[in-house]
């Protein structure tokens, strides 16, 4: 008698706790990771919250740092622009996915040439940074810009003085068009730069190029067309000069061998098609595996779900790229393989 | 034991609960005491255990070795291991440090000699409290203090001019060289030279007033003038205690971090020329840590980095205590 008066209480206050749990307080999840990616997260997060319940706690730290994170699970999604490679996502058991796709654009500061006026060819990208072309009037340069009158002014390259994912994407892209820069530098967030100046963050960067008559250097796309900075065209594998739009990053990601692409890591640096931009890139989200916690791990695919299906619009007003609705279904359809600690899958 | 040296204030009739406490609170502050240093020998046990695999892939050249880059080194089946070496961040701590210390010595001296011999009673006060309240300010306002308003003032006025003048000089093209947009060593150096200003300054004054009023009486009394009392008298009676306050500064400037890493243009690369990027041992950690992997070679040589800086940093900061001690104990 007594004992199921209390059982009837306990059952009550839990029913009350949970109506109260579900209406007033999200389900709240903690990421971490990448800064490029935090924009939109935000933004994704905001609406997550009022539409869903999933209230995100996201910290910009650095897509290194968003790796070890995950890989300690001390959050419950990390976020990274470099992908990870399969033997180590295997190893620390996690699933990778892209969320977003973004550019990299270089910007310039010549006298007398306008955004968009100066063409560059992945090549002499590449000789600029590796110290071989020197002056704005190279004949390389003048060579690509017949029409454009250009200076005898010394280049001056600068770059990430900080490690980035945005140095990583550039730096794979040059090793992609330039077999010496490959032998000589390579891909890295952080590379032994042969010249040029370090400047840390994207701000610090296009504000060196502002500061320095005759600067180049490379930039987020979502930091150029904000700060409306000096862009270049380039010319990409179909030897077309592209300007850096979201038209031409959006044909790059088509573009993408996305069926073949293990863990989604699709090749988006110089890829073939007459408007596509050459220097695009995902950015990707990592999930364990194995969650101990499968209301949080579902809240945290909730949470992408709601991004890919509902965030689009505000992707787009940030300057992000969509993925392919076709590369979204694949994404969900991963996730089958995400198991709870009772062996079920989280996300049906 | 404790009793004999320091007998308990209630006396010796006090009720064991005050021996107790006594007892309780005794051990706490020795406990207190304690693990101040056992944090310490801890971290840099930690700094050195994370920093081994580094010393044990390049061995003592480690210290010296002018390269850093990421895509060298034992290929792995992730990639190259990389090579890294602590020459240029050790460089460019000691180049700044040292530009630092050349600007903020003078101007320290000159502030103290102020302060204790020219200034009016009533303005020692406020500008002594003022110049100690400059060591207060926490180091991100003087990051953002320098990114803002200082990089660009060097760039435009001092490097843009500096560069084109020198141009065709011998040796000076040299030494004046390296961009001119405001990043890099000159910046931080200056920067810094602000930083360590009022510790340098703050110390000269101090151990300029423990200098005994006959001594400097007598010296005025023989017809001295300001200038010879404190060159012949204050100074070789204050001579260890000064290099010790410098070497107080040159303490906070070795590990100076986030003002000099908005500045210093992050380079892995020595390059000649004032106004060229480098990094500084803080900076190179501070710069390249949130990308660095966990378990990786890149991680080791950082926290290998922090291990040298720490060594560095202590026996700079234990000499200035070793040379501040005597004077202050008159």
């Amino acid at each position: 008698m007594k004992f199921s008066s209390i059982t009837r209480t306990t059952a009550v206050v839990a029913a009350l706790m949970a109506g109260v749990s579900s209406a007033a307080m999200a389900q709240s999840i903690t990421g971490a990771g990448s800064s490029f990616a935090a924009p939109l997260y935000g933004a994704w997060g905001k609406g997550a919250k009022a539409d869903i319940g999933v209230s995100l706690n996201y910290q910009s730290i650095g897509s290194g740092a968003g790796q070890n994170q995950i890989k300690a699970r001390t959050v419950d999604f990390g976020a990274s622009d470099a992908p990870v490679a399969a033997d180590k996502l295997a190893a620390a058991q996690e699933l990778q996915f892209p969320t977003a796709i973004g550019a990299i654009v270089p910007i310039v500061n010549i006298p007398g040439v306008a955004a968009n006026q100066l063409k560059l060819s992945g090549e002499v990208l590449a000789e600029i940074y590796l110290g071989t072309i020197t002056s704005w009037n190279d004949p390389k340069i003048v060579a690509l810009n017949p029409g454009l009158t250009l200076p005898n002014l010394a280049i001056a390259p600068v770059h990430r003085a900080d490690a980035s994912g945005t140095s990583f994407v550039f730096t794979s892209y040059l090793s992609a068009v330039d077999p010496a820069w490959k032998t000589k530098v390579g891909a890295a967030t952080s590379v032994s730069w042969p010249l040029g100046s370090g400047a840390k963050g994207n701000a610090g960067v296009a504000g060196s190029v502002q500061n320095e008559s005759g600067g180049i250097g490379y930039v987020e796309f979502v930091y150029a067309a904000k700060n409306t900075l000096t862009t270049v065209e380039l010319q990409n594998a179909a030897g077309v000069y592209v300007t850096a739009t979201p038209a031409s990053f959006m044909v790059a990601a088509s573009n993408a061998d996305w069926a073949h692409a293990k863990n989604f890591v699709a090749n988006m640096l110089n890829t073939q098609g007459v408007q596509s931009w050459p220097i695009v890139s995902a950015t990707y989200a990592l999930v364990p595996e194995n969650p101990t916690d499968a209301a949080k791990s579902l809240a945290v695919l909730k949470f992408f779900d709601y991004g890919f299906s509902k965030g689009a619009d505000v992707a787009t007003s940030l300057y992000y790229i969509n993925l392919p609705t076709s590369v979204e279904a694949a994404i969900r359809k991963s996730w089958a393989a995400i198991k709870g600690p009772d062996g079920a899958a989280i996300w049906k | 034991m404790s009793q004999a040296i320091l007998p308990s204030p209630a006396g010796s009739r006090s009720g064991s609960s005050g021996r107790l406490g006594d007892r309780i609170f005794g051990g706490l502050a020795l406990g207190a005491a304690l693990l101040v240093l056992v944090l310490l020998g801890s971290i840099i046990v930690i700094l050195f255990i994370g920093g081994w695999p580094a010393f044990k892939a390049f061995g003592p050249g480690f210290v010296t070795s002018l390269e850093w880059n990421p895509n060298a080194g034992t290929q792995s089946e992730d990639g190259p291991l990389g090579i890294y070496g602590a020459g240029i961040p050790i460089y460019g701590t000691l180049i700044t440090s040292v530009i630092a210390l050349l600007v903020a010595v003078p101007m320290a001296f000159g502030v103290a000699f102020f302060l204790t011999e020219l200034a009016p009673q009533w303005l020692r006060r406020p500008v002594g409290t003022a110049i100690e309240l400059l060591a207060a300010v926490p180091s991100i306002i003087y990051g953002m203090w320098g990114f803002f308003v200082i990089k660009p003032l060097i760039a435009a006025d001092i490097e843009t001019p500096l560069v084109h003048a020198c141009a065709h000089i011998p040796v000076l093209n040299w030494i004046f060289a390296g961009g001119t947009d405001g990043y890099g060593i000159f910046t931080a150096a200056m920067i810094l030279a602000v930083m360590v200003l009022p510790f340098i300054a703050a110390t000269m004054r101090d151990v300029f007033l423990t200098v005994p009023a006959v001594y400097k009486e007598s010296a005025y009394g023989v017809g001295c003038t300001t200038w010879e009392v404190v060159r012949s008298i204050v100074l070789p009676y204050t001579k260890t205690a000064v290099v010790g306050g410098i070497m107080l500064g040159l303490g906070r400037a070795l590990g100076e971090t986030m003002a000099v890493t908005f500045v210093i243009g992050g380079a892995t690369r020595i390059n000649p020329g004032l106004f060229s990027g480098g990094n500084t041992i803080a900076s190179m950690v501070a710069l390249q840590f949130p990308e660095a992997e966990t378990g990786s070679l890149k991680l080791a040589a950082l926290l290998a980095l922090g291990f040298i800086l720490f060594v560095i940093s202590f026996i700079v900061l234990a000499t200035s205590r070793l040379m501040l001690r005597p004077k202050f104990r008159e």
